[in-house]
């Protein structure tokens, strides 16, 4: 040991804490949370490796900003209330967050302690604090500023959308968030499954936010029930913030796709997760569960529909076009899949989807491939073997190949500026629009992401809302503290 | 909430009902539709609004007791509440001046077409409306559709009422007289509305459907309705509901509505235990 400058050797002796988890055996069979989260001890030992850098890297990670050393000090000392004091000082949905955010990406990946050894579980020790808070029932609402008298519309209840919510409620202003769905909670409800993220903690998050004083209203599609222009002229909105995501899915345009039992990820996690359809003929809404399934993708989303269709009996396999490696799932998403049984086909394309005369699924022509030189997206593109094709004997098939941005809002709202992907044109420090007094973020931007930079952006929008909504300028571009 | 503020039987197991829901009664245009809820654990079942009161804030629905949902529907009375209703979904119809439109309403298809057939005749068309049922006592709507209509004419499969036959036959009989028509708008059953776009094809008659498929969210997020026009693929929620039926692929639209048949099976059966 040389460079131990910093740190005490006993520090570096305590490895990462492993988060203990349902065995894969189980969970393949329950919809149960995978990993049950450290305990108060676990928490404090792992807590405890953090070195508390006095320029922490991990915090430039975080596109919330999060005080990462600061709260973690607060666990290792055991002071766990005020661990979730600082954590919601800049993050209005920690339990979340805490669950879905790429950490190994973002924070943990510039750890310091990584260099030698594993990063600190920051994700694992944040999921820990919020739990911590809501099983103890010790919640402590932050406090909240004189009213300003100016109200505020936010569109759409997801991630971006709840960031602003939660920002500007504590400043005073009033805040309504407006949810096509009729539940809140955007991606996080329809999207996640209960495996990975269950409702209840949502909804726990939800709670806090109204507890706050926001109002959430449901089923109001924005552009149809009411326009832009009509909240900010009749309904007396003084700035909106549009967080509407891109829901849009895309299908791959090959022969058979309407067939009966194609689904698009969408609509399968939709009825899986918001309708409760795993649990059909108990809730109403109906799901194929198949016998053999496909999903065709390599995103976080294609891995929670095979986990799902594996949860619901069928056999589940993945078929992505590239290799192992260029995957964008997370690695941990992968490995849950993997240990849980889901059958991977890389290299593998579709070519059509086969039916018979009822319309139902009988399976799916495959071509394998090979990789080329890379692509736009630099990743080596998949080239077709040919002759290769085969017959996969699947009977449901789950399309996760992306989503795009949907007109709905968009084409309704005379003056709103478009990229040519048909995404929101925003300013990447204020998430200012071509319309005064409108701000956006999230996938609805910046096409489809991750709940953790649409929080990002809701953090920034929110901060030139407050701005523009009690008439202070911008800040000039601040040169970089030395 | 979404009150329940009338309720009336149109036929055995018709319904109409009038829901306060004021924020979309003060958007609702002819053709559109909204999704609504009946409980907690419900499904998200779209239906086509039949009418809409901006003065009184409600929206007015009619609906067929078919499977498990719709049967919950049936059971609330005047007073009770859905928990969601959402809206108003969908494009409006396309509704201008024209010499001549043709309404074509089939089954509960007729409620659908009621604001449509009204609509073109306020707009100064002369409307001559075509109701089709199985029997007379399935038959719905008829005097209102007098009112939105300058003409109607009505047929049903069995000859108890109007003239025995199908829409089809009136539709034809109206063209060989040579009606100069200029638009033909047709609701009603998938295997209806086929059948008239087959008929007017050869005729270079414009003719609307309007399209039900299984959806879900009704905002273009999950792809449930889509649908094949002109060979592209369509969501009928943002794209529709209506499309020109000289492009609708009816077969596969045929398909897709029976995806569920088993499960709606098995819905009933656990509706049955549970009232028992």
């Amino acid at each position: 040991m040389t460079d131990t400058n910093n740190t005490t050797p006993k520090k570096e002796k305590v490895p990462r804490q492993p988060m203990p988890e349902q065995p894969a055996g189980e969970r393949q069979k329950n919809f149960d949370e995978v990993p049950y989260g450290y305990t108060p001890e676990t928490a404090m030992l792992e807590a405890s490796r953090c070195i508390q850098c006095k320029k922490p890297r991990c915090v430039a990670g975080c596109p919330v900003g999060i005080d990462i050393p600061g709260f973690i000090k607060a666990i290792e000392v055991g002071d766990f209330p005020e661990s979730i004091r600082i954590l919601k000082d800049s993050n209005a949905l920690p339990a979340v967050c805490g669950r879905v955010c790429p950490q190994e990406d973002q924070c943990e990946i510039l750890c310091v302690l990584s260099v030698k050894q594993d990063p600190v579980a920051i994700g694992r020790l944040e999921r820990f604090a919020a739990d911590w808070e809501r099983e103890h029932g010790e919640v402590k609402l932050p406090e909240v500023a004189p009213p300003t008298g100016k109200k505020v519309a936010v569109v759409g209840a997801g991630p971006a959308g709840l960031t602003v919510a939660g920002d500007l409620i504590v400043k005073g202003h009033e805040v309504t968030v407006f949810e096509a769905l009729h539940k809140p909670g955007g991606v996080l409800v329809y999207g996640i499954p209960e495996f990975r993220l269950p409702n209840e903690i949502v909804e726990f998050e939800i709670k806090n936010l109204e507890n706050l004083g926001v109002k959430v209203i449901n089923n109001i599609v924005v552009g149809k029930t009411f326009t832009i222009p009509e909240l900010m002229e009749e309904e007396g909105f003084d700035a909106v913030f549009l967080g509407v995501g891109a829901g849009l899915p895309m299908f791959m345009g090959i022969p058979g796709e309407n067939l009966n039992g194609v689904y698009s990820a969408n609509e399968y996690l939709t009825r899986s997760n918001l309708m409760g359809g795993y649990d059909f003929p108990r809730y109403d809404t109906p799901l194929k569960r198949g016998k053999k399934v496909a999903i065709i993708g390599g995103g976080n989303v294609a891995m929670d529909s095979a986990r799902t269709a594996k949860r619901l009996g069928a056999e589940s396999i993945v078929v992505y076009r590239r290799s192992k490696k260029e995957m964008p799932a997370r690695i941990e998403e992968i490995h849950h899949a993997e240990e849980e049984g889901i059958d991977f086909h890389f290299l593998t394309a579709p070519v059509r989807i086969l039916g018979n005369e009822d319309g139902a699924v009988i399976g799916m022509e495959c071509l394998t491939m090979e990789l080329g030189e890379p692509d736009d997206s630099g990743r080596r593109r998949p080239v077709p073997i040919k002759g290769s094709e085969y017959i996969l004997d699947v009977d449901v098939v789950i399309v996760s190949v992306g989503t795009g941005s949907n007109p709905l809002l968009t084409k309704s709202t005379p003056g709103l500026e478009l990229n040519k992907w048909d995404y929101i044109v925003a300013d990447q420090k204020t998430g200012v629009t071509s319309i005064p007094g409108v701000y956006a973020g999230g996938d609805i931007v910046r096409g489809a992401a991750t709940v953790i930079l649409a929080m990002g952006d809701g953090r920034m929008a929110s901060g030139a809302m407050h701005r523009y909504l009690m008439g202070e300028p911008e800040p000039a571009d601040a040169p970089e503290e030395s | 909430m979404f009150t329940i503020v009338k309720k009336m039987n149109l036929s055995h197991d018709v319904y109409w009902m009038d829901i306060d829901a004021p924020y979309i009664a003060r958007k609702a245009q002819p053709g559109q539709f909204v999704i609504l809820r009946t409980g907690r654990m419900g499904e998200r079942i779209p239906l086509t609004i039949a009418d809409s009161d901006r003065e009184a804030g409600t929206i007015s629905l009619v609906f067929q007791e078919v499977g498990k949902s719709t049967m919950l529907m049936g059971a609330l009375k005047q007073g009770d509440n859905l928990d969601d209703v959402v809206g108003p979904l969908g494009l409006p119809s396309h509704i201008e001046k024209l010499g001549l439109v043709v309404i074509v309403g089939g089954g509960i298809g007729i409620a659908p077409v009621h604001p449509i057939a009204r609509g073109f005749k306020e707009a100064g068309s002369k409307v001559i409306s075509i109701l089709g049922a199985r029997s007379k006592d399935l038959l719905i709507m008829e005097d209102e559709m007098v009112k939105a209509s300058t003409e109607v004419k009505v047929c049903t499969d069995d000859g108890s009422y109007g003239q025995q036959g199908f829409v089809t036959n009136v539709l034809e009989g109206l063209i060989e007289e040579g009606s100069p028509i200029d638009m033909v708008v047709a609701i009603g059953p998938v295997p209806m509305m086929a059948a008239v776009s087959k008929l007017t094809k050869p005729y270079g008659i414009k003719t609307m459907v309007s399209l039900n498929p299984i959806m879900v969210d009704g905002t273009g997020m999950c792809g449930a309705c889509r649908v094949t026009v002109g060979g592209k693929i369509k969501f009928a929620c943002v794209d529709g509901p209506d499309f020109d039926g000289h492009e609708v692929d009816f077969a596969e639209l045929r398909l897709r509505q029976r995806m569920y048949l088993s499960e709606e099976r098995d819905a009933i059966e656990t509706l049955t235990y549970v009232s028992e």
